[in-house]
């Protein structure tokens, strides 16, 4: 039902507004005063609420820096839980600001759906989920297994070429939402179930008997996860992609939540620059200069955040492996803030 | 010389006159013009707009994407299908599977509510508390819920594939579905199948000859010998001389789950279970209602004439009911067809779920997929309605109402 709803609007904002590209999200959020934004409707680690209602995870910490550097408040963020299905219909036709719902980054994707990716928050890989009971070790002993998955995935998509490359046979159930997959899973109506691999350790932890099931060795696919904007909005597209690129900047110079204020009293050229004290480097993104201040005081860098929510500091305890900077061996890399 | 008649206006301009524009005539017409060009122009107006538009955002749009491979697999169709297989092709396995729920469960749906309705309507004590208590806790539960019950409390009471139960060991029950064995066609199979149809025909034939003996002359003409021997005997020697038609394929436990045979997937037996009870308590309520409509005058007429309770109803009081029944029975028809989208939730590939919800997420082109399953549906709908129509329209006039 959502989903006609959100179609529905999409036709009725591309059939009716005159002009339905207007490049004004930074303002429309301003006069908002709150970031709509799109999140998954529960992957622990990545954007999940507690029983308060509160958000957390390494995507909503996302939406939370971007809210930190416009209105210098991480809470004003409204979270739009979305399942895969209906994610990019409600980007389209300008239901949230942004989509940071662990989304993989395709060319498809990119040049379709009048959207943009504005960076990775998460290397991911595809793999598999089995119970311990039936003895599998491989992803290639999978023959004629029946597999759960979530609909109007990327990974509906690998799984279908896996199998067929490696002359396999399998039976697909595709369920509109992770928890519905992950029950049917449970109830064992499939061998296998299979997710973006922080996601089958986040998944895990929801089982009764989260040791019974094995997470098999094989990572059959590339899966960049990060958050999306709209297509024709360079604006936005610039403050969501800095947001990013200041966490991780803020990393490299080791600038922390803890120790930003005095950092920022430093007399060093490069955290002058990147803390605002000097240039209008803020000022040139659409919000001030002290927007990297605001978000590491938010969210932290983003080490931190990923410790936080995936890492060692969280129940899923995800190395950070290629998602460690550039400097120790990762994939993490920002461009110079200068 | 005589005052000539006046003519009649041409009769064509005036039907033409009063169909376009009623009682307003001419006007009626000029206004209607006016008001359909209206239409078309906003029409247009919302497409072209809605194409620029959505080319200005880079959204794909049109229908290319139908000959694009879909790379995804379904794991019910009922027309082979592949990964490699076209968007179009999904659109017909999705098609496809909602007619196969649908029909199934409409059969399935009409059949319970006739039982339970007559059981509501039992004199028996028993029996009618038993059809009372069905309807009240069958409809006043919602069917999202009632078909989550049958998928997952269901689901979870069977056994692994390793653990299934057998039945001869050739029909298996697990959690993967029921496995039974798959037919083969071998060479007798044709000439078997030719000797049933034209036994068939011929004792419909039969069957026409002897009614019209019984209601022209009154003369009963015994025809089922011979139907049977038409009907049974005569395949019966065609398989003795040829063979057996059909050699079944008994499934076989290999690896995680069987190979051949053939197998009813848990999300179709589910989905069909909980369409038709929920819908059978409605139609319970429709047939009941129905049949109350029918003078009980006709009921004791019956009997007066040595009918049993049965025959009466089967021949007297049913048929004059149906035309109480038949409008509200084609809603109810129509909201199965409709609630079977539910689908989505327990993994059926149904059209809302492969289309409307797999292919809309991986092309992204929500407008298309979204018009074009609200098309198929009001097709479906529509096509039912005017099968019901057709049929309530032969009752009425086969009596003479």
């Amino acid at each position: 039902m959502k989903r006609v709803t959100l179609a529905l609007s999409l036709a009725l904002a591309a059939g009716i507004s005159a002009q339905a590209a207007d490049a004004q999200t930074l303002k429309t959020v301003k006069d908002r005063g709150m970031l709509s934004c799109g999140v998954s409707q529960g992957l622990p680690g990545f954007s999940s609420p507690d029983d308060k209602g509160n958000w957390t995870g390494l995507d909503v910490d996302v939406c939370r820096a971007i809210a930190a550097a416009v209105f210098n408040d991480p809470t004003k963020v409204k979270f739009v839980p979305l399942s895969a299905k209906d994610r990019f219909t409600a980007l389209q036709s300008g239901e949230i600001d942004v989509l940071s719902r662990n989304t993989t980054w395709t060319i498809s994707r990119d040049t379709s759906l009048g959207a943009n990716f504005a960076g990775v928050t998460y290397y991911d890989g595809q793999g598999f989920m089995v119970k311990k009971s039936l003895k599998v070790n491989s992803a290639l002993e999978l023959n004629s297994a029946s597999v759960c998955v979530q609909t109007g995935t990327t990974t509906e998509l690998n799984l279908a070429d896996y199998f067929k490359a490696n002359n396999m046979k399998y039976e697909v159930i595709a369920f509109g939402t992770i928890d519905e997959a992950v029950k049917a899973y449970e109830s064992g109506r499939c061998d296998v179930f299979t997710d973006d691999s922080s996601g089958l350790y986040a998944s895990r932890l929801k089982l009764t008997n989260p040791a019974d099931h094995v997470v098999l060795p094989e990572i059959i696919s590339k899966e960049p996860l990060g958050p999306m904007v709209r297509h024709g909005d360079d604006q936005w597209f610039d403050l969501v992609k800095w947001t990013l690129f200041a966490m991780v900047t803020a990393e490299e110079l080791g600038i922390t939540s803890k120790n930003v204020d005095e950092k920022a009293k430093m007399d060093n050229p490069e955290l002058k620059r990147v803390l605002g004290s000097d240039g209008n480097l803020g000022e040139q993104l659409g919000v001030t200069k002290d927007w990297v201040i605001r978000i590491v005081k938010a969210v932290g860098n983003y080490g931190e955040s990923f410790d936080r929510n995936v890492g060692a500091g969280s129940p899923l305890k995800i190395a950070r492996g290629i998602n460690a900077l550039w400097t120790k061996g990762g994939l993490q890399y920002a461009p110079p803030i200068r | 010389m005589g005052v000539e008649a006046r003519k009649p206006p041409t009769q064509v301009a005036l039907k033409l006159r009063r169909a376009l524009g009623g009682k307003a005539g001419w006007n009626g017409v000029a206004v209607q013009l006016v008001f359909g060009v209206i239409l078309a122009w906003i029409a247009y107006e919302i497409i072209s707009n809605a194409s620029t538009n959505l080319e200005t955002q880079h959204i794909a749009a049109g229908f290319g994407f139908l000959h694009n491979s879909a790379s995804f697999d379904v794991n019910q169709t009922l027309i082979s299908y592949s990964g490699s297989d076209t968007y179009f092709r999904v659109f017909l396995v999705g098609i496809l599977n909602t007619l196969l729920v649908s029909v199934v469960g409409i059969f399935f749906a009409t059949l319970i509510g006739f039982v339970v309705a007559l059981c509501r309507l039992s004199p028996n004590w028993l029996v009618s508390r038993v059809g009372g208590l069905y309807v009240e806790a069958i409809r006043n539960l919602p069917l999202l819920f009632q078909i989550l019950f049958w998928y997952l409390a269901v689901l979870a009471a069977l056994p692994a594939p390793r653990q299934s139960v057998s039945v001869f060991g050739a029909f298996f029950l697990n959690n993967r579905g029921v496995i039974i064995p798959s037919p083969l066609g071998q060479p007798g199979l044709g000439p078997f199948l030719a000797v049933l149809i034209a036994g068939i025909c011929i004792s419909l034939g039969l069957r026409s000859y002897a009614r019209r003996a019984l209601f022209d002359q009154g003369r009963v003409i015994r025809i089922w010998p011979y139907v049977l021997a038409l009907v049974v005997g005569l395949p019966l020697v065609t398989m003795l001389v040829l063979g057996p038609p059909v050699t079944f394929e008994v499934p076989q436990l290999k690896g995680f789950n069987f190979a051949g045979g053939a197998r009813v997937i848990p999300e179709l037996v589910a989905l069909t279970v909980g369409l038709s009870t929920y819908t059978a308590a409605f139609i319970a309520e429709i047939v009941r209602a129905g049949i109350l409509s029918v003078h009980k005058g006709q009921m004791e007429a019956g009997s007066s004439l040595g009918l049993s309770r049965g025959t009466t109803l089967r021949l007297i009081v049913v048929p004059q009911a149906m035309r109480v029944i038949v409008p509200p029975l084609t809603n109810q028809y129509l909201n199965l067809t409709k609630n079977s989208s539910l689908a989505v939730a327990i993994g059926y590939p149904d059209l809302v779920s492969v289309w409307a919800g797999t292919s809309l997420s991986q092309t992204g082109q929500a407008i298309e997929i979204i018009a074009t399953t609200m098309g198929v549906y009001l097709l479906i709908s529509l096509a039912t309605s005017a099968v019901m129509s057709v049929y309530g329209w032969r009752i009425s006039r086969s009596m003479g109402a």
